[in-house]
């Protein structure tokens, strides 16, 4: 709710200067009361997917683990499955409210803890390699439409979608194959996987250089995976502004053609492509699970896939409830921030 | 296009008009297609593994699928008994690849029907209902849509069971969302028509409207995205069997690539084991995009310029 009422602040402030396009603070509203929507969805469906779908929740969670009938009650009474359903879906809402997301049937420990020590390198990892393939598609997308149908343009589109085309992991085997292990008279210029040295300290200068070292690879995999989006529709978007009048004025005034793309057109179809990047969340969470778990970076989607094999349920519930919830926070920032950006879209 | 028979005799019922109608459009459209080249050499490589996965029982022999029954050596490089060398169990990777395509062409088609299905029954209603059914439609379509594809794939993938056609339904359940809010906004502008309105006031029920009139308009566009949902669940289909979620039983490009990982093909730079069924799997996936973009371009002028 604080957010709103910062909202409403601001769009006090800016009201003099912009008279018709006020409601900022009702858009705002109706986009944190639809994503507050969703979470409460997610937490429906996380319950759900796990307790009702496959029918009988103890034989599915603990397939082949158990022998006799008497682990199973045991099981069953341990994680509460012997109670009525609405009474489990309370004491699920109780939990998972106060940050218990259940017990890790591998390591043992809080499934919250795991999840608590993963996210710094998925962050690392995620938020390095979004930036980059921002600014670079972003920059990509701009020139390819500038000069539609030049050697540039051609060429970054067909490697835009050649790359859009391609799994994320399969570059990411490929650059291990050529850069980290080496081939022919090529060595291996990185490591092939990990976060860090088993020797380093962190948090020394030699330890950062390090950790660059190792994530230079993924970084470089998942910014080619991303990137291709970004160029893609800043390109298309580009192009429907091109044909606008408000440009053709701009050169009739005698401004030089950088100043007409940089200050004019290229503002208004940035617009577009921020929305393309909130839809994208989705996109970026699943080349972190595959990407860390290519280069086994300890994150949070390296995390999912080694639950998968166990299976461990708990741990997968709780990677898929924090990585969606994410998705839609991140979501609604993205959605704020186009509303302060766009009158527009606030209507 | 007029309205007398070739033969000049009787004058043609409403069906024949209507068939060389559709007909001069289905041309038209063939023609304005033609015209886009990336669009034609997709549709080309496609045929190409179409009949590769057809023919596969013609071209391969199945019993190369057999762990136990295998010949080569393990790892072995390309030669010339066996073009694409060997797996780790010692398989001919050219006779996975070819086997594979069928996989995972079916699980892409699978999925792809159960999207549309989906994706189309709910937009379709969503955007044709006004109040509070569409509205709630719409809603749990926006929900869906923010919910990030490959944890829930995950999920849903490992409490059903790892088998093809549970792949497929996985795939198509969590992929529906943006095809449902494409057809709810064409929809929308369909409903506004005025030939809707006379059939309505003729007396045409809802059944009747959606399926003779707002069907038939949407299906173009149900076409298009189609061709693009395709490219998306292959893609998909590769990376679920990478992490060890598809049928264990069968070989798709995925699990090649799930096989080649675990089996260290990387640290032994065995390329032949990575890099073709990566290979097929862009070329493919490419290919359904392309057409995807040429089928848009056809059915939407306003594109046609952008190219």
């Amino acid at each position: 709710m604080t957010l709103v009422a910062g909202a409403d602040l601001v769009q006090e402030g800016a009201a003099p200067r912009r008279p018709r396009g006020g409601g900022f603070g009702r858009y705002a509203l109706g986009k944190v009361l639809g994503s507050l929507g969703s979470l409460v969805f997610l937490l429906v469906v996380n319950f759900f997917l796990f307790r009702v779908l496959p029918g009988d929740p103890a034989r599915t969670l603990g397939r082949g683990r158990f022998t006799t009938e008497e682990q199973l009650e045991a099981f069953n009474r341990n994680y509460g499955l012997d109670q009525p359903l609405g009474e489990q879906f309370l004491t699920y809402l109780r939990n998972t409210l106060s940050g218990d997301l259940g017990v890790s049937l591998r390591y043992r420990v809080p499934v919250s803890d795991l999840i608590v020590d993963r996210l710094g390198p998925t962050l690392l990892l995620v938020g390095t390699s979004t930036l980059l393939a921002a600014l670079i598609g972003i920059w990509l997308g701009i020139r390819g439409a500038w000069r539609r149908g030049g050697a540039f343009d051609r060429f970054s589109t067909s490697a835009s979608l050649t790359l859009y085309s391609m799994p994320e992991w399969w570059l990411g085997l490929l650059l291990i194959a050529v850069l980290a292990v080496g081939i022919g008279p090529l060595p291996g210029l990185f490591p092939t996987g990990g976060l860090h040295s088993v020797d380093a300290d962190p948090w020394s200068v030699a330890g950062v250089l390090d950790t660059a070292r190792h994530l230079a690879l993924p970084v470089l995999t998942l910014t080619l995976a991303y990137l291709a989006d970004y160029a893609l529709v800043m390109r298309s978007s580009l192009l429907d502004e091109m044909g606008e009048d408000y440009l053709t004025t701009a050169r009739a005034k005698g401004l030089r053609d950088v100043a007409v793309r940089n200050r004019h057109a290229v503002p208004n179809a940035l617009l577009p492509t921020t929305t393309v990047v909130a839809l994208n969340f989705g996109f970026v969470v699943a080349g972190a699970i595959t990407v860390e778990t290519v280069f086994s970076i300890p994150g949070l989607g390296l995390l999912a896939t080694e639950a998968l094999s166990v299976p461990d349920y708990w741990v997968l519930q709780g990677t898929f409830l924090v990585a969606s919830a994410a998705v839609i926070l991140a979501n609604l920032a993205a959605n704020l921030v186009y509303g302060l950006l766009d009158p527009r879209v606030r209507a | 296009m007029t309205t007398t028979s070739p033969t000049g005799s009787a004058a043609p019922s409403a069906r024949t008009v209507a068939r060389r109608r559709r007909a001069a459009a289905r041309q038209r459209g063939w023609r304005e297609f033609r015209r886009h080249r990336s669009g034609l050499v997709g549709a080309a490589v496609l045929l190409l593994f179409v009949l590769l996965a057809l023919l596969a029982p013609v071209v391969a022999d199945a019993d190369g699928l057999s762990v136990t029954r295998a010949t080569g050596g393990v790892l072995e490089p390309p030669s010339a008994s066996y073009p694409l060398g060997t797996d780790d169990n010692g398989r001919s990777v050219l006779t996975l690849l070819i086997w594979g395509s069928r996989i995972s062409l079916l699980v892409g088609v699978l999925a792809t029907v159960i999207s549309m299905v989906i994706g189309t029954v709910v937009g379709l209603l969503s955007g044709y209902f006004g109040g509070w059914p569409g509205a709630v439609l719409f809603r749990l379509t926006e929900w869906f849509l923010v919910i990030p594809f490959l944890p829930l794939a995950i999920v849903l993938a490992t409490v059903m069971g790892r088998s093809l056609l549970n792949i497929a339904i996985v795939i198509g359940v969590t992929s529906w969302p943006g095809t449902a809010l494409l057809i709810r906004s064409q929809t929308l502008s369909v409903k506004e028509r005025a030939y809707l309105e006379r059939s309505r006031v003729l007396g045409a029920g809802h059944g009747h409207l959606l399926r003779r009139h707002v069907l038939p308009n949407v299906m173009p566009l149900v076409f298009a995205n189609t061709t693009l949902t395709v490219a998306v669940a292959i893609l998909s289909e590769t990376t679920l069997s990478f992490l060890g979620l598809g049928d264990p039983t069968r070989v798709s490009w995925g699990s090649m690539l799930q096989d080649a990982f675990r089996a260290g093909a990387i640290t032994t730079g065995s390329w032949w084991f990575i890099v073709p069924p990566g290979i097929c799997v862009v070329l493919v996936v490419l290919s359904f995009t392309l057409v995807g973009q040429a089928l848009e371009a056809v059915l939407d002028p306003r594109l046609r310029e952008r190219r």
